[in-house]
């Protein structure tokens, strides 16, 4: 009776789970600040952006060793993070929670016009990094013909694999995971008990940032566009993820941002590219007035 | 020269507007709302509209009462927007408010991007003056006049208090009977409706409109305003506006500067937040002003 | 003796009078920054160029206003307010897209100040009033020579199409124009397009998945995308990842040189797209100037370069015929333009104030776009 192609469908589905995927990287270091310190963090998706332009510059103009590049943007963007952390945030820790945000979209708009002042404003294409070869379905299973599986797609997926479980074992195991967790608990018991706060919140940063920056790389290599204003829509879908998923719980924030990826994906498949960013925010919008504390999150509680 | 500041003037008068506006709602009643620019959107293609497709009769005949007619109408309209966006998001707390209101400003910009009868992604072109500059000039300023003084009237009223209690501490104006769902409603779509005035008056301005003038940046943008002059003063918010609206203009004299001028906004509102949150306003003034914003986290 | 003396001066200070240089304030508004800054800074290479060598002869002096429009319609209606209100210029060059072209024109029409757009193509522009004209052709031209492009039999050296796919940028009234136009000839003339064959996107958008997924269903012949470098340079580069055979056709909103970075050199081979000019035109006017070009500017002559040089000489042109720097009478010389040579070709402003020209067809290369064939209107 419908008309839906399910090859069609599944495109969508793929497509959707490498943008999602994306948006999952950026949504974790949303989802443990906010944990920490509840603070929202407008700037992280500048913390995105320059992973990408990092990205061109290390790889493309200086060349180097695409391993070493990508370790070198994830060190820059940490740093990066800790820098504002220390300047613009720390001061203001103990004040009201207007005061933060305020200052977040002043970093916001200090990081994306000061890229853009250094950098000029004209997208840069990023350089190939491997040979993008493309899966037909149609090769395993005739009735998907035409459906494919870019490469790209599948690093992506799979780094963001990866990286949440690599971020999984330092919160759940390590110690300083710990004192993380602890912290979005309960921030003063545990600063009475002697955590290190300056040290975790900054390690939280530094950690949130390195995983935008990296999926800042991804986005160069799948649109091959990387320009100073790509951070600012791309950081609030990827709070929608958060909020979605549940903000302050990390598999809610890659589960938030998979879904938000195959919503996107379906509606600019079955509908129109110009409400592609309407989608986000009506989710957003949706979630915050009847289920704020997101699909995986419990009322009230929040959990690291 | 002397043109060149005249051109600037109408601008003055729109932005000033659009900072006491977003005053009310963040300023005098401690809600942090990040979708301004939508409401101001809203006004705009509403007044513009009025004027293009309601009455064109009037653009010869009657010019300068279509403008108080579009005015009018993109007042009524932004503060039905305003109702509409307020009564869901109100009940949110601090920064889930913040983070509300900002996807609706963006779902309204988006919405008109797709709107073709008013230009949808191509603008919407042609809107005629309705006056001529000078009399633009006296005409918004009239405006901006008569907004300080429903303002001021608000804010020194019985209202005014109760909006200031309720900014202060929630529960405990609950407690004495204020009805703080009224007031914070109230507030909102007061803001909203004369930021829809800005945008109306913006729309004959500008003659053209194009929803990318209507993004958060614009949102933040007016933020800046208020911050920088000091959140919680009239007096603030017309200094902010002000400053805000002519730095760019003397920018503009040197290439240099006129680049990074974004970049020099961004910097104020990160130093204005670390090391004067009253703004310049507080500068000025001597007592203990009600520019101590308690959030009071709200449970609906 | 003495009275011999004082004829000279009197005669050689008449004369001297007579030929000293006129003045005319020219405002040019172009995309310096934004998405089409690109264009701008082509443009406004050709304009200075003209500018100075204009005021290097003896005839007229320019003053020329610049201001950035910054690629968006309301900032195009701003500057051109500037340009009238505050610098008093006596003629508007400008701009590059349409869509800001058509919001600043009727400011300019309802001041009466003369505009000339030197590269806007969609239709609706001139339509403002009798002050606003361009010297390039019109969409319905442009789209029409696609379409035929596209339906000639490849043995007479077009593309032998017979299905279409269209792909349109909703947020540029450029893109919608020239598809429309390219819609009716190549369906009158018998191709084929479905009634879901017209599939939108808006400027800024960088994933083309979905879209391109839908066109891979279609297998079309021929996609019709009559876009910005910006947004066209990626799509094809997806395209091409997607295994999406069919040929892509544009207009002139694809000549810029990142069109081939941002696509990739595997992936933009073998499409094509109209243009204004070509630097292999053998023509001794084209070639005199793409020498003088690049010995300017050390780099081959773009398409909107040479439009924005022929633009201030046709106003200028104009000035002469004129005879006065006043902005009706400019208006009225500029309209009435016949037989100017420029190096974008011979231009004539017709009735509706667009000019009758030919235009090129150019093929894509790994870097470069060669000449494929002219068309003449």
């Amino acid at each position: 009776m419908s008309s839906i192609d399910p090859g069609e469908l599944l495109q969508y589905l793929i497509n959707g789970l490498a943008l999602g995927s994306i948006y999952a990287l950026i949504a974790l270091g949303y989802t443990m600040v906010y944990g920490i310190l509840k603070l929202i963090n407008f700037a992280h998706g500048e913390f995105y952006m320059a992973g990408g332009i990092f990205g061109v510059l290390a790889i493309g103009t200086l060349g180097l060793h695409p391993a070493l590049g990508v370790l070198a943007v994830l060190v820059a963007c940490g740093a990066l993070a800790m820098l504002v952390e220390r300047l613009a945030y720390r001061p203001l820790r103990n004040k009201n929670r207007i005061a933060p945000l305020i200052t977040a979209l002043g970093v916001s708009i200090v990081l994306m016009e000061g890229f853009r002042v250094v950098f000029g404003a004209q997208p840069r294409s990023f350089p190939q990094l491997f040979e993008n070869t493309v899966y037909d379905l149609g090769e395993w299973f005739p009735s998907l013909e035409g459906v494919i599986v870019q490469q790209t797609q599948i690093v992506i997926f799979l780094v963001m694999l990866v990286l949440m479980s690599a971020l999984s074992y330092i919160v759940l195991k390590t110690k300083m995971g710990r004192a993380m967790r602890a912290l979005s608990f309960d921030f003063d018991a545990s600063r009475l008990m002697g955590v290190p706060i300056d040290r975790v919140i900054a390690f939280t940063f530094f950690l949130g940032a390195s995983l935008a920056g990296i999926a800042g790389i991804l986005v160069g290599m799948y649109f091959n566009n990387v320009e100073p204003y790509m951070g600012q829509l791309a950081g609030l879908k990827a709070f929608t993820a958060a909020v979605l998923g549940g903000i302050g719980v990390i598999p809610g924030a890659v589960l938030g941002a998979l879904a938000l990826g195959v919503c996107e994906s379906l509606v600019v498949g079955y509908g129109q590219s110009s409400y592609r960013d309407a989608i986000a925010f009506g989710i957003l919008i949706l979630m915050l007035t009847t289920r704020p504390w997101g699909l995986l999150g419990k009322p009230q509680r929040e959990k690291v | 020269m002397i043109d060149y500041a005249l051109q600037l003037l109408p601008l003055l008068a729109i932005n000033i507007i659009l900072a006491s506006s977003l005053g009310i709602i963040n300023g005098y009643c401690g809600l942090f709302s990040l979708g301004h620019a939508g409401f101001y959107a809203v006004g705009a293609y509403a007044g513009a509209s009025i004027t293009l497709f309601g009455f064109p009769e009037l653009m010869e005949t009657w010019p300068h009462l279509l403008l108080l007619l579009s005015s009018l109408g993109g007042m009524v309209a932004a503060g039905i927007v305003g109702i509409l966006v307020g009564v869901p998001c109100l009940r949110l707390g601090g920064d889930y408010l913040a983070v509300a209101t900002l996807g609706f400003g963006e779902i309204i910009r988006i919405v008109f991007l797709n709107f073709a009868a008013v230009g949808g992604a191509t603008g919407l072109t042609g809107i005629p003056q309705l006056a001529t500059t000078r009399t633009q000039t006296w005409f918004y300023f009239g405006a901006v006049a008569v907004t300080l003084w429903l303002f001021r009237n608000l804010i020194n009223s019985s209202f005014g208090r109760c909006v200031i209690a309720v900014r202060e501490d929630e529960i405990a104006a609950r407690s004495m009977r204020v009805n703080v769902r009224f007031y914070k409603v109230f507030s909102f779509v007061i803001g909203s409706a004369f930021a829809g005035l800005a945008g109306a008056l913006f729309a004959h301005f500008q003659q053209a409109l194009h929803p990318s003038n209507f993004t958060f940046l614009i949102s933040v943008q007016v933020l800046l305003m208020i911050v920088l002059g000091g959140l919680g003063s009239q007096f603030g918010a017309v200094l902010g506006a002000t400053i805000v609206t002519l730095l760019p203009e003397f920018l503009r004299f040197s290439e240099t500067l006129a680049e990074v001028q974004m970049l020099i906004f961004g910097l104020v509102m990160v130093i204005v937040m670390l090391w004067r949150p009253d703004g310049l306003a507080g500068l000025f003034r001597r007592e203990a002003g009600p520019a101590n914003k308690k959030d009071a986290h709200a449970v609906a | 003796m003495l009275r011999r003396l004082a004829t000279l001066a009197l005669v050689s200070g008449v004369a001297l009078s007579a030929t000293a240089a006129q003045n005319i304030k020219i405002g040019v508004f172009l995309p310096m920054s934004g998405d089409q800054s690109s264009f701008g800074d082509e443009t406004m290479s050709g304009v200075k160029m003209a500018v100075e060598e204009i005021n290097a002869g003896k005839d007229f002096k320019i003053e020329l206003f610049t201001q950035d429009e910054k690629s968006n319609p309301t900032d195009s209606a701003n500057a051109v307010k500037k340009l009238i209100n505050v610098d008093k210029v006596d003629v508007v060059v400008g701009t590059v897209a349409s869509s800001n072209t058509n919001a600043a024109a009727p400011i300019a029409q309802a001041a009466k100040v003369p505009l000339m757009s030197p590269t806007s193509t969609n239709v609706k522009v001139t339509d403002v009033g009798e002050y606003v004209s361009r010297i390039c052709f019109i969409d319905d031209f442009q789209g029409s020579a696609m379409a035929k492009f596209a339906l000639k039999p490849k043995a007479e050296g077009g593309l032998g199409a017979k299905t279409a796919v269209l792909v349109i940028d909703s947020s540029s009234e450029y893109s919608k124009g020239l598809s429309a136009a390219f819609r009716e000839v190549f369906t009158k003339n018998g191709g084929k397009i479905d009634n879901d064959g017209e599939i939108f996107y808006v400027q800024k958008d960088r994933d083309f998945s979905s879209l391109l997924t839908k066109i891979k269903r279609k297998k079309p012949d021929v996609v019709f995308a009559p876009g910005y470098y910006t947004e066209i340079g990626n799509m094809i580069r997806q395209a091409h990842t997607f295994g999406i055979t069919a040929k892509f056709l544009g207009g002139d909103g694809w000549s810029a040189p990142q069109l081939f970075t941002l696509a990739g050199e595997k992936a933009i081979v073998g499409h094509y797209f109209s243009d204004h000019f070509s630097h292999e035109d053998t023509d001794p006017a084209v070639q005199d100037f793409v020498k003088r070009y690049r010995a300017k500017y050390g780099k081959d002559a773009p398409g909107m370069a040479a439009l924005g040089y022929d633009s201030i000489r046709v106003v200028i042109d104009a000035a002469k015929r004129a005879g006065k720097v006043e902005r009706t009478a400019l208006m009225k010389a500029i309209n009435s333009t016949k037989g100017f040579k420029g190096v974008t070709g011979v231009i004539t402003l017709d009735a509706k104030r667009n000019a009758n020209k030919p235009l090129v067809i150019l093929e894509t290369q790994k870097d470069r776009a060669t000449f494929k064939t002219r068309v003449n209107p």
